[in-house]
Order: structure tokens, then sequence, then C-alpha cells
């Protein structure tokens, strides 16, 4: 080995620039693998790749996917975040429950401010949640576990368990629901601007890189200048916006705003699909197109499983089992040690 | 094949005890133990001594299974010992008592001493009571019932009584020998008083003691004979009253690596970095001044504090006391982007754990402490990046066959300069360099004191700490020793020497020449 400086500039072969755009061949397989689940599927019954059906995969794929894209940023930063499908829920009640007393009590409210108080909780959320895994030095697993239940318990509290408010008589909350925009859906289009926003954000910047650096190295991050604090409630606080947003889309598709209906286990869904789709669980690998490919797999099988006729309780099971060969095969990928096996 | 051995040992087959013989062991390219042939025989106290990174540790793990030699061989009473894990050892008689012995903390004395073996009623219900007689019996029998309560949690243990709760663990076994590593560096001077007893006690009665550690008045304390290392080979060995302190110190040093140094450095009076009268948890009132372009190596032993004197100038300990000055300007030093920021650039003595993003590539390694300077409205220029990595691993030599290339893939050498890359690039005005050459081998040593010499020549304050003398020597024009985490005293390069360094690291203040 020479030198780098000495020698040519490399020259990247067209098929390995091309194999990069797509996220590397990790994420090669991923394409694979929806391809097969599209073929199978489609195979055992041919509606399943009609168009209506795909938008059907598409649309249910959305929420998940939102919560997916920031999820994958925190585990990225080396934590993760369980509590994202009750600040979801607590979201939609805040948002349903502004709305509500800023019109008449039920409707008729001003949607700008239920949408904007409601995305100020999320972000309080996360904030809390990062604080409470800094300067309370609890594990990020415990300390969003334990707000899981709290934000939940909140949600519950602040709605008395009832769905809250009428939403479907505003404009606002119907275009986010049912609008579209040159034929792609409102929501659909949200996902796009946030997840382009993360991608940008993680490959681009500087602050992306020193988020992969904390996930990869905190001590090493740490004594080269890095002030890991700032970054890990900045990191929480974001999700927290987005699990808001999902929470407020989730209102307005329902027409009102409920403490957990829609929003309860969407945290399984995004870890899932960020393990899947190529974090590592240590933090420090991942990226956005691995977790949107991830959730599309994973939407794709749910919606597949429903077609032909499988019992519902079983994508439950699929999904716990689709979460434990994810982390198996992360786990082997980075070479780590199984627990209780000689080393 | 006693030529090492002048003491014949109490038997004069010589079989009686652990024999060690033609012990070598290499870990990449450092050869730590050539040819190593000692006898520690049943009855005695035999010390190993050794500078740090001599090899003493080494052979301790040789004995206790946990590295397999490449060669040579142990025996136990003139027969041959296969010894593949610290298990194997155990079954042999081999038993080291560890600094920190590993205790259960919320079971009582007695349950961790016979962890493993429980004495038990039919099936599987402890026995406790016979488990009670039974320590209690164990620790009369040795003398030591008013140390320890067979009741006590581990948790509540003194670390004396840790230790001998590992020395129970042992005699429950039968350990035919007995190795002890630095064992009082945590004991009282009581406590090491009556762990000396416990020891004689065990020789006594016919074991191999083998006592590793660093105080050389205590080696006169309890050692019957002396064993030295040096660069990882046997000097000699010699009885205790053949030897004074300074005769020991002589053995230990007298290495050459002075043709690797590129010397002659012109400093200038203009001071740099200025630490006044700093504490920490663990270093006291700690004053040095290094100059622009001057190298001043923090020597002494492990356990000195230098280490955490260099992390608490990086921002990383908390400074209890003190003021840390740079160029004159006092530091505000909180946390490492205080230091960072001041000009204060920390290379850390474990570089993988503590520096590197291992599975990240060179380029994002070099430049993780300057993307801000790179970005425009916080877009990383990508151009501007490149364009810098390629110039710093240029500049250090840092082999490695792209700037895509994953650090984790590098030598150990080529990584070390990727993390020197990542800070030079910030042109810092204080280098702190923490064991900069560990595990490294001896071309990319080379390499790198040509670099520290010539980043001293461009003005740069740089402080070094090593464990390898020779490499203190070569490369500084001051030698600043702490002993216990305070100065025990500054050489200038023309007073320092191994024994110098040596004297000032571990003899005892009135003991000094």
């Amino acid at each position: 080995m020479t030198p780098i400086a000495e020698s040519a500039p490399v020259r990247v072969r067209p098929a390995r620039r091309l194999l990069d755009a797509l996220g590397g061949p990790q994420n090669l397989s991923l394409i694979g693998a929806l391809a097969g689940v599209l073929v199978v599927f489609g195979y055992l019954n041919p509606a399943y790749l009609s168009w209506s059906n795909l938008a059907v995969i598409g649309v249910a794929a959305t929420i998940p996917a939102l919560l997916a894209v920031a999820q994958t940023m925190v585990i990225i930063c080396g934590g993760i975040d369980i509590s994202v499908g009750s600040q979801s829920g607590l979201a939609a009640v805040v948002a349903a429950m502004v709305f509500a007393s800023t019109g008449d009590g039920l409707a008729n409210g001003v949607a700008v401010v239920a949408i904007a108080v409601a995305l100020v909780v999320g972000v309080a959320c996360g904030i809390l949640n990062g604080l409470i895994i800094i300067y309370g030095r609890v594990n990020a697993i415990i300390g969003t576990l334990a707000m899981l239940a709290a934000y939940k318990g909140l949600a519950q509290l602040l709605s008395g368990g009832r769905a809250q408010g009428y939403l479907h008589g505003d404009d606002l909350f119907i275009f986010v629901a049912r609008g579209s925009i040159a034929g792609l859906p409102m929501m659909v289009w949200i996902l796009i601007a946030v997840a382009a926003a993360i991608h940008i954000l993680l490959k681009y910047t500087d602050i992306g890189r020193n988020i992969y650096a904390i996930g990869g190295n905190a001590t090493a991050a740490r004594l080269a200048g890095i002030s890991l604090n700032k970054y890990i409630v900045a990191v929480y606080a974001v999700m927290g916006f987005v699990a808001a947003l999902a929470g407020v889309i989730l209102a307005a598709r329902t027409g009102s705003g409920q403490p957990t209906a829609g929003s309860e286990g969407l945290e399984l869904k995004a870890i899932t699909a960020a393990f899947l789709g190529g974090c590592a669980i240590a933090g420090g690998r991942g990226g956005v197109g691995g977790t949107l490919l991830a959730v599309a797999i994973l939407s794709a099988l749910d919606n597949g499983l429903t077609v032909v006729g499988v019992n519902p309780f079983w994508q439950n099971v699929a999904q716990g089992a689709l979460l434990v060969v994810a982390v198996v095969v992360q786990q082997r990928r980075t070479g780590e040690r199984a627990v209780g096996l000689p080393a | 094949m006693r030529l090492t051995d002048p003491v014949r040992s109490g038997d004069p087959a010589g079989a009686d005890g652990l024999r060690v013989e033609g012990i070598g062991k290499r870990f990449g390219p450092v050869q730590a133990l050539t040819d190593v042939s000692i006898d520690f025989p049943a009855g005695s106290v035999t010390a190993l001594l050794g500078e740090n990174g001599a090899g003493k540790s080494t052979l301790v793990r040789v004995i206790d299974g946990q590295h397999v030699p490449d060669e040579g061989r142990i025996l136990l009473d003139g027969v041959p010992l296969r010894l593949r894990s610290p298990g194997d050892a155990r079954r042999a008689g081999i038993r080291v008592i560890p600094q920190e012995p590993d205790i259960v903390p919320h079971v009582s004395v007695a349950e961790n001493v016979y962890l493993g073996s429980l004495p038990r009623h039919a099936g599987r219900l402890v026995d406790r009571g016979r488990l009670h007689r039974r320590v209690a019996e164990d620790l009369a029998s040795i003398g030591f019932a008013h140390l320890i309560d067979p009741s006590a949690l581990g948790r509540d243990l003194t670390p004396a009584q840790r230790q001998l709760v590992e020395i129970l663990r042992a005699l429950t076994t039968d350990a035919r020998v007995l190795a002890f590593d630095e064992p009082t560096s945590s004991l009282s001077e009581q406590e090491t008083e009556a762990l000396f007893a416990l020891i004689r006690r065990l020789a006594a009665d016919g074991r191999s003691i083998i006592y590793v550690s660093h105080r050389l008045a205590e080696i006169f304390r309890i050692a019957d004979r002396v064993a030295v290392l040096r660069d990882g080979a046997l000097v000699g060995v010699h009885g205790v009253e053949q030897l004074d302190e300074a005769a020991v110190v002589r053995m230990m040093v007298g290495r050459d690596l002075g043709a690797m140094f590129a010397r002659g450095h012109v400093f200038t009076q203009e001071v740099v970095l200025d630490v006044d009268q700093v504490s920490t948890d663990v270093v006291t009132d700690v004053s040095l001044r290094v100059r622009a372009g001057e190298v001043v190596a923090l020597a002494g032993l492990v356990g000195a504090g230098r280490s955490e004197l260099c992390r608490a100038m990086a921002g990383d300990l908390p400074i209890r006391s003190g003021q840390v000055s740079v160029d004159g300007r006092p530091v505000g030093l909180r946390r490492p982007s205080d230091a960072v920021r001041a000009g204060i650039a920390y290379a850390p003595e474990e570089r993988k754990a503590q520096a590197l993003l291992l599975r990240r590539s060179v380029r994002d390694n070099v430049t993780l402490a300057v993307l801000r300077r790179l970005s425009r409205l916080r877009f990383v220029r990508r151009s501007a990046e490149r364009a810098l990595a390629a110039t710093y691993v240029h500049r250090l030599r840092v082999r490695t066959p792209s700037l895509e290339q994953e650090v984790g893939k590098l030598s150990g050498g080529n990584q070390q300069k990727v993390v020197l890359a990542r800070w030079l690039a910030r042109r810092p005005r204080v280098l702190l360099l923490d064991e900069p050459t560990r595990g490294i081998d001896v071309g990319a040593k080379a390499e790198i004191y040509r670099l520290i010499a010539e980043l001293a020549e461009n003005g740069m304050a740089v402080v070094v700490v090593s464990s390898e003398l020779p490499e203190v020597l070569g490369l500084a024009d001051r030698v600043v020793v702490l002993q216990n985490g305070r100065v025990a005293g500054q050489l200038d390069r023309s007073e320092a020497t191994e024994e110098s360094v040596l004297a000032l690291a571990m003899m005892s203040e009135g003991a000094r020449p």
C-alpha cells in the first residue's frame, strides 16, 4: 500500500455508484425481500398487485414510515424511543381538544392553533425523554418504556378515555386527511418532506455526521468536542415533533382525537423497520433509505396476510418474529458476541 | 539449565514448585516474552519485577492459563502442564489473586468463597449451617477469623477483605501456587502487614508464591527471591539478601531505542501550557509549564496519575482546584469541548475505545473535530473535506488504500496516525498524547517519534505520557515524574536517565540517591 495522496484519484465504477445510490449492498437485499413479498402474495391473490391495493399499502405505510424515519435518527445516535406511539396518541388528543375548545366545544375551532399546540406538546415530550435519559442517567429503553406508559396515561386522563372533538367539518383537517397534490395524498407529501429533511440532515450536514459519531463511539465524539447532551435532547425532540405530526394526521383521518386507537403499537412497527432497514443496535450505522424500504416490506406483508385471508392476529406474530430476525441479522453483521456464549 | 538462577531453591532436586521454561509470547508485532525460564520453588516467595511493559503481567497470565505461550512449557513439581484457560490452571492448583477480585455483591462472604460448590442438603437446597461452619473453620485455620465475618455481604468488604475471599477460594481448592498481582495497591499499612503475615504462612506450608509489585520497599519485606524482567526477557534471579533498592533498579533499566529519535528541539521561552497547582480526584497540586516547541514527558508508574492529569487537562475529568492556561489565557475546563476550543488536543490511551469510529472511514475520522469549519450553512463541503483529509493523510503518511477505508481495518500505527491527523487538522497549541505508541510496531513508532519532534519544532507544546522509559528519555526535553498523584520531581534532558526517572517514580523519598 502506498500513501493515499501518491495514488491517482480513485475511479468509482458506474455499477458501484448505482449500488451506493440505492444505499449499498444491504439495501439491495431489502429490495430483493420486498420483491419476494410482492411476488409471493401476487401469486396467491392477483388482486394484491392491483393499483388500488398497492395504494392501500402505501397509505397504510405512511404513518409507521414517519415514525420509523425519525426513529432511525434516534437509533443512529445510540438511543431508542419506545414511547413514540403514546406521543402520537397524546398529540392526537391534544389537537382535537384544542380544536374543540377554540370552537364550540366540539367542532369549528381554529385548526392551525390546534395543530401547533399538538406539535409543541410532542416536542416537549421528546425533550422530557432526552432529559430523563441524560440527567437521570436512565437507560434509553427503560426511560422511554416508562414514558410509553406515562404519555398513554396522560392521553387517557385528558380525554377521559373517549374520542374527542369532531374534525371532519374543518377544511384543513380534511385536506390533511384526504387531500392530494399532483395525484399524491397529502400525508404522503408530508412523509416525503420529513424523510427528505432527515436524510439530508443525516447525510449532508455536520449535525448528521456528529449524530453518527455519537452513536459510533460516544467517548470519541465527546473528546472531539461534540456536546453529547445537546445532541441527545435535540434528537429526541425531533422524534417527539414527528410523533406529534403522525398523531395529528391520525386525528385528521379518524375525524377525532383518540388516546390509543390507531397509535398504540406504532413503536413496534417503527423500531422493527429501523432495525430491519439496517440500523446497528448500538448506533452509528443505518439510514433513511433502508428504513423506508423496511417499512414497505412490513406494510406489504401486513396487507398480503390480510388479502390471502390469514387470521389478522398472525400479523402480530409475524411482526415480532421479524424484529427478532432483523436484530439477529444486525448482530451477525457487526460481529457482536451472543449473550451467554463463550468468547 | 539453571544459568539464569544463581539461587538454588531449598529442595536439592529443584523439582518442587512451579517452573516456567523457555516461555515466549508474541502479540502481533510485539514480542511480549522471550525465552523466560524462572523457578518458583515451593516454600518461598518470589517477587516478579520489571518496568511497565516489561512482561510481568503477560507472564502471570501465561501461568494463569489466560494466555497460551507460543513457546516453552510450565511444570508443577516436575510435571508438565497444559494450560489453555484459567480453569485449567485452577484444576492444576495455580491461582492468581487479582487486584480486584470478582465478588458477588449481594451474597455473604461464605457463599462467595464456596461459589459454585455450595454444600447441599439432599436435593438442591443449600446447607447454610454447614457452609458457615466450614468457612469459619477455614478462617480459623489460617488465623484470620478476626479479619472478616463469614456472614458479611460481598458489597461491604474492604479491598483487603476481598482479596482474603479470593485467597480463601484458592485454599478451598487446595492451590499449590498463588500469584499476587500488586496486592497492596489499595491496602492500608495495617492490612498490608496482615496480608504479608498470611503470605508468609502460605509459603511456610509449602506453597509457591509469586509476588508482582512495583513497590521496592515491599519486596524487601516479603520476598525471598527477586526475578527481574526487562523487555520480555529475564535479567536475573537473585536472593533478596544479595540486593538493595538501587541494585534492583539497575537490573530493571537499560534498553536502547536511541537511534529512533530525531533530536534537537529548539524551544523558546514562551510558555504555551501553564498548569498551576491543579488537583483532581487522583492528582494533587500539580504544576507544569510547557513552552512552545518543548516536549515534556509525564513519567511514573501505572496508577501514578499521569493519564488522569492528561484527561483533566483535556476537560474529561473534573479539576477540583488550580488553573490551566493556554498562551497566558485561563481556560475554564468543564468539558472536553472547552479544551478543544482552547487549542488543547488530546489523543487518549485507548485508541479504539476512546478515539476512533472504527466502522467509519479514514475521512470521517480525520475530519471529526473540524466538520463545523468545513461546513457552509451547516452543509459539509465534500470537496473541502476530502482535500483536508487527503492533506493530513499524506502529511502523516497514513498507509491506507483510500480515504474511504474503514479505520478498523488499518494497522495500529496507522490508526494512531489517523487520531493525530484529526487533531493536527485543528491546528492545536497543545498536544496531549497518552501512550502514543502502545501496541504499535517498531517502524511506526519511529515515524510517530519523528512526527512529534516535527510538531514541536513548529511551535506546539507537546505533553507525552509513556510507560516506556527509553521512549520518555528519547522524546522529552524535560521529564516530569509523578508518584501517587504528586510531582516527585522534574529532570532536564541532561539529567534524565532510566535510573534517575525510576528512582523518582518508585523509591520512597528517603531512599532516593
